[in-house]
């Protein structure tokens, strides 16, 4: 707070850049309201091995037994000499279990799954920064990393040892297991994100029984991502997980995946966060759409339905996710959503932002669209003509103008005779889209005008249809509808 | 289009269903906004037959529509023929209430609430508790969400076998495998359990509460500590400590600290539902715990409440309790590795003054207001320094004031505007407080400085500040002190200054009162409609339009007049509209 340049004091606002970067890396110790008394000192056992054959698994139940000891990584200074041991067993731990066969007895189990719960399963601390803006800030990270990071590592190795046996394990990696686990995604350590995905990943091949289950409480997480707190940092992570379970899926798809797209996937678009995680989700529909063709038109639909509106970044996302599907479309899906889409698509070319009319612009150099485009020229210029023409007119970004005159030329070339048609009723057809909005602004009036009168009326006369009557006689409404039908015609 | 060349009287349908149909959203937003104004045109026969069965079925829509349509209908009632007839606002209402999007469905849930209070009993078994049954029901997890909402409105109302049915659903609900649900029924419970009968409170919403209370999830767990209180405060005393206690200590020692935090945010509604015996044995400890709780989140919660709590302890152990529990555990506070926690205790803590008195204030919490007054982090200075009112009562702010000097002086020349600002806010508080004395000596010259702060809110609120001052002060002080300043200040070759005082005059003028106002700020004001600068001209016109009221007729046609004839006939056009503006507003046209 001492030294405060002028600048700095003029406008009280210290750039962004400039606090980020007086901050240090923070960590952060887990959550942990600990009943426990104060760490007990570990003293060092013999290592694994030198010891017979006939006391190595005694040795390791030991050795598990002595990792559970937890340990505060906030103070940097005390129990340093049992934390060392302790490191330095997980590191044997781990070693023991990817490189020996037959270490995996039955018996075992139980004490493997209490040693891995012990340590990793802990409540998340409360973020440190709660506009934490995962793009520009430093994420915070775990303290007790030098630890739980060979928790994971052993609890990967134990995974994908040859003699592990899912039927066994069953017991304990159940669906309490996998809850914890999956509530872990919140943390905001990317490194601990990244091991959590691999693990779930390997449950999910190796526990068959627990596949609808995972499914399941990943939707919740989901749902309760978009419509309850926006907030979850394992996001990325479980779509991608998804992804290769949606490339997994027999045909053809259950009702259950479908409403997963449907009700799950398309409202994940709507969060203020998609940029994090828009990658793995853009490729989660893709899937779907690859495995089955008929969900086109409901995706497109559903992304129409989401359109941003005041986002521009979020728009250049759709825009890409738009042309990701467009890429495998089949042309009878294609002719389905055509309209509705380049509705849009016109809309995008014509904003005034130029990164979204650059990115819908850019459509038009991609091959498969285009034939797409040419099949179809009849229905998609006349959508388009009209915010091409004008923005070529109007646009202030010259490279967006230099754009629009390349696609009004290929679409000229595709129909030469539409386009000419179009262009000399351009004048004619705005004057018309004027009209029309001044009559509706009229009808709105007047029908205004009408509550006020009927308001009086009603009060007196509890069948409103009177009140109608009396004032098509007095003409109001009679007029005005005459003129609504000269509209329809 | 629907009867275009039938019944005539068919068309004002025909325009809505066509608007509602646009392509522009907004368009369609605007004419759902306008149903009344449909429905009215309509009559009630043929809103019923005809306009809700065609919003029943085009429920699929932007969010935004279907929210406006939500609204509208709770509404409608007169619209459908009164309360004979409100069943029919039902299907829509429905479909609503299983949307997706939380905004509408809730937005649909308050519009049943609201139409469930018009049914008579006997619609209400046959039309609404039927609703209730299905979205209860329902396949997907947002009817069930709204269902939870709905239970409570029509269980007073019902039979006793229908009573029995929606005390099923409930319960179902309460166990429902999807965590979302369960937070829906979580949150009603306290709402449920105030229309239930005492035996029922017991034997029903008691293991309900129960086993909320141990969800697996802790947003689950959270939600039942606020049904806790609702729930304690129907119990009488002595089924308490069996019924209640074992969960809501549970909950205070719960391994996640969102629950911890729960119970700190609702300590002191806590404390009031149990009582003051169980506050005593058991709410104070658990209070200590949660004042050194190891989130800062939980400690910064319980601190806020430090000052309610103590207030509510019961009269004859109040001092004892807080000497020797709280106050241990409030000085650690102090010096909380956290800014929250100091920041949340600072704004509480000077009301321990009125509670302990004059002696114990001295003795105890006096090094305390001290520390925090030298605090690093400003927030922290800025509450002791609010909160001063406190304080002032008990032992007087002299007390203070030496430290309270410096502490004033720094946050004043903080580096962050927002914090100059907020210290200026106090200054009419601290002023009145302190005396006019103490004020002259050590704070005007700081008063003074923020006029020609370099942010202009600071400016802005420092002219404010002068403005109050003087209302406390009277006119004479501030022609002393204040005046002369404000009007050398007139001459300062940088014309943001100069705008300073016209902006200062503009706040002066009416505290000052006629006489200073027309004989020392009026001339300066004149003077300056001859700056090169247009923005000090037009901000004349401004001014002088703003003191004219308190100008007499001679001053305001004879001096007045010619000035802002002049100004309007400037070169430039902004000069020129504020000087007609004012001529005209003055009436000296």
């Amino acid at each position: 707070m001492s030294a405060i340049s002028a600048s700095e004091k003029v406008d009280g606002f210290t750039r962004k850049s400039v606090r980020k970067a007086q901050k240090q890396r923070k960590s952060q110790g887990s959550s942990q309201y600990r009943t426990q008394s104060a760490p007990v000192e570990l003293s060092p056992l013999p290592q694994l091995k030198d010891a017979p054959s006939t006391e190595q698994q005694e040795l390791f139940t030991q050795k598990l037994q002595q990792c559970c000891m937890l340990f505060d990584f906030f103070d940097s200074v005390t129990d340093l000499k049992s934390k060392e041991i302790k490191r330095a067993t997980l590191n044997e731990l781990v070693d023991y279990v990817s490189t020996n066969r037959g270490v995996l007895v039955e018996s075992a189990y139980p004490e493997i799954t209490d040693m891995i719960c012990t340590n990793i399963f802990r409540t998340l601390p409360p973020s440190d920064n709660p506009d934490f803006d995962p793009e520009e800030d430093e994420p915070t990270l775990e303290a007790s990393w030098p630890h739980i990071q060979l928790v994971y590592e052993f609890l990967l190795r134990f995974l994908e040892n040859p003699d592990f046996q899912p039927s066994i394990a069953k017991r304990y990696i159940d669906q309490k297991f996998v809850l914890q686990l999956l509530e872990l995604f919140d943390s905001e350590d990317p490194r601990e994100r990244d091991f959590l995905k691999t693990i779930l990943h390997r449950i999910y091949g190796k526990f068959l029984g627990l596949r609808a289950f995972i499914r399941k409480q990943i939707n919740n997480i989901f749902l309760r991502f978009i419509y309850e707190t926006e907030h979850f940092n394992g996001v990325a992570e479980l779509l991608e997980i998804l992804g290769s379970i949606i490339n997994g899926f027999a045909l053809p798809l259950k009702s259950e995946h479908k409403q997963f797209l449907m009700k799950v996937l398309i409202p994940l678009h709507t969060a203020k966060a998609l940029s994090l995680f828009h990658a793995q989700l853009a490729y989660c529909v893709v899937q779907f759409l690859e495995k089955d063709p008929t969900l086109t038109e409901p995706v497109i639909r559903g992304l129409l339905k989401f359109w941003p509106k005041t986002c521009s970044q979020k728009e250049v996302m759709f825009l890409g996710e738009v042309e990701e599907i467009l890429d495998v479309i089949e042309p009878t899906q294609f002719k389905k959503i055509q309209e509705p889409l380049f509705k849009q698509i016109s809309k995008c070319v014509a904003n005034p932002h130029f990164q979204v009319a650059e990115r819908a612009l850019y459509f038009w150099n991609n091959e498969y669209i285009l034939s797409l485009i040419e099949e179809n020229i009849d229905k998609i210029l006349p959508i388009m003509f009209g915010s091409l023409y004008r923005i070529s007119k109007e646009h202030w970004n010259p490279t967006i103008v230099a754009l629009v005159y390349n696609v009004l030329k290929t679409l000229m070339e595709m129909n030469c005779t539409l386009f000419d048609e179009l262009t000399s009723s351009y004048k004619a057809d705005r004057q018309r889209e004027k009209k029309k909005e001044q009559e509706r602004d009229e009808l709105w009036k007047n029908l205004e005008e009408l509550r006020l009168n009927n308001t009086t009326l009603v009060q007196n006369n509890s069948h409103g249809l009177p009140g109608v009557q009396t004032l098509r006689k007095k003409g109001t409404l009679g007029v005005l509808l005459g003129r609504w039908d000269q509209i329809q015609n | 289009m629907a009867g275009a060349d039938g019944d005539d009287s068919l068309y004002p349908i025909a325009v809505l269903i066509d608007e509602l149909r646009n392509e522009d959203v907004q368009l369609r937003l605007n004419s759902i906004k306008k149903l009344s104004t449909i429905a009215l045109a309509l009559g009630v026969e043929r809103t019923r037959t005809e306009l809700l069965p065609f919003l029943t079925d085009t429920i699929y829509d932007e969010d935004e529509v279907l929210l406006a349509l939500a609204e509208q209908l709770g509404n409608f009632t007169m619209l459908v023929g009164g309360p004979e007839y409100v069943h029919c606002l039902l299907p829509p209402l429905e479909s609503l209430a299983t949307v997706e999007e939380t905004v509408v469905r809730d937005k649909a849930v308050e519009s049943l609430r609201k139409i469930s209070q018009e049914h008579s009993p006997v619609d209400l078994e046959v039309h609404f508790e039927p609703l209730v049954k299905r979205l209860a029901s329902g396949d997907w997890f947002t009817s069930r969400t709204s269902a939870c909402g709905l239970f409570s409105v029509c269980y007073p109302r019902v039979s006793s076998t229908v009573k029995a049915e929606i005390r099923q659903h409930f319960r179902t609900l309460c166990s429902d495998d999807t965590p979302m649900v369960r937070r829906a029924a979580a949150s009603k419970l306290g709402e449920f359990a105030k229309v239930l009968e005492l035996d029922y409170v017991k034997s029903d919403i008691i293991s309900l509460f129960t086993a909320l209370a141990s969800d697996e999830q802790d947003s689950v767990r959270l939600l039942a500590v606020e049904a806790c209180v609702s729930i304690a405060t129907l119990l009488p005393q002595e089924d308490l400590e069996t019924l209640v206690m074992p969960t809501l200590r549970q909950a205070a020692e719960d391994k996640s600290w969102r629950v911890r935090y729960m119970v700190a945010d609702k300590f002191s509604e806590l404390q009031k539902a149990v009582g003051p015996e169980i506050t005593k044995n058991d709410l104070v400890p658990a209070f200590q715990n949660l004042l050194k709780d190891c989130e800062a989140e939980v400690r910064a919660a319980a601190a806020n409440k430090v000052k309610e709590f103590c207030e509510n302890l019961p009269e004859d152990s109040r001092e004892q309790i807080i000497m020797t529990h709280i106050l241990p555990c409030v000085k650690e506070l102090v010096s909380d590795t956290n800014q929250h926690v100091k920041s949340a205790l600072a704004s509480v803590i000077m009301g321990l003054s009125t509670i302990l008195g004059k002696d114990n204030t001295i003795e105890h919490l006096l090094p305390l207001f001290l520390a925090q007054l030298k605090d690093e982090c400003p927030e922290v200075r800025l509450n002791i320094i609010s909160n001063l009112d406190c304080v002032n009562e008990v032992i007087g702010i002299r007390q203070l004031s030496q430290s309270l000097l410096p502490a004033i002086v720094e946050l004043a020349e903080d580096a962050k505007w927002r914090v100059r600002l907020a210290i200026i806010e106090y200054m009419p508080l601290l002023a009145g407080q302190l005396g006019v004395e103490f004020f002259d000596e050590k704070l005007n010259t700081l008063c003074m400085a923020w006029l020609i702060d370099h942010v202009y809110a600071i400016r802005e609120a420092a002219t404010c500040n002068l403005m109050k001052l003087v209302e406390k002060f009277g006119a004479e002080w501030a022609q002393n002190t204040i005046v002369p300043k404000v009007l050398g200040m007139a001459n300062d070759p940088n014309y943001l200054h100069r705008m300073t005082t016209l902006f200062c005059i503009n706040a002066l003028s009416e505290a000052c009162g006629q006489d200073i106002t027309t004989k020392q700020m009026l001339p300066v004001v004149l003077k300056m409609s001859n700056d090169q600068v247009a923005n000090v001209r037009f901000n004349v016109a401004k001014s002088l339009q703003k003191i004219g009221p308190v100008l007499d007729s001679n001053a305001l046609q004879a001096e007045v007049k010619p000035v802002l004839e002049k100004l309007a006939t400037d070169t430039d056009m902004d000069v020129k509209y504020f000087a007609q503006e004012a001529i005209s507003v003055l009436a000296l046209a």
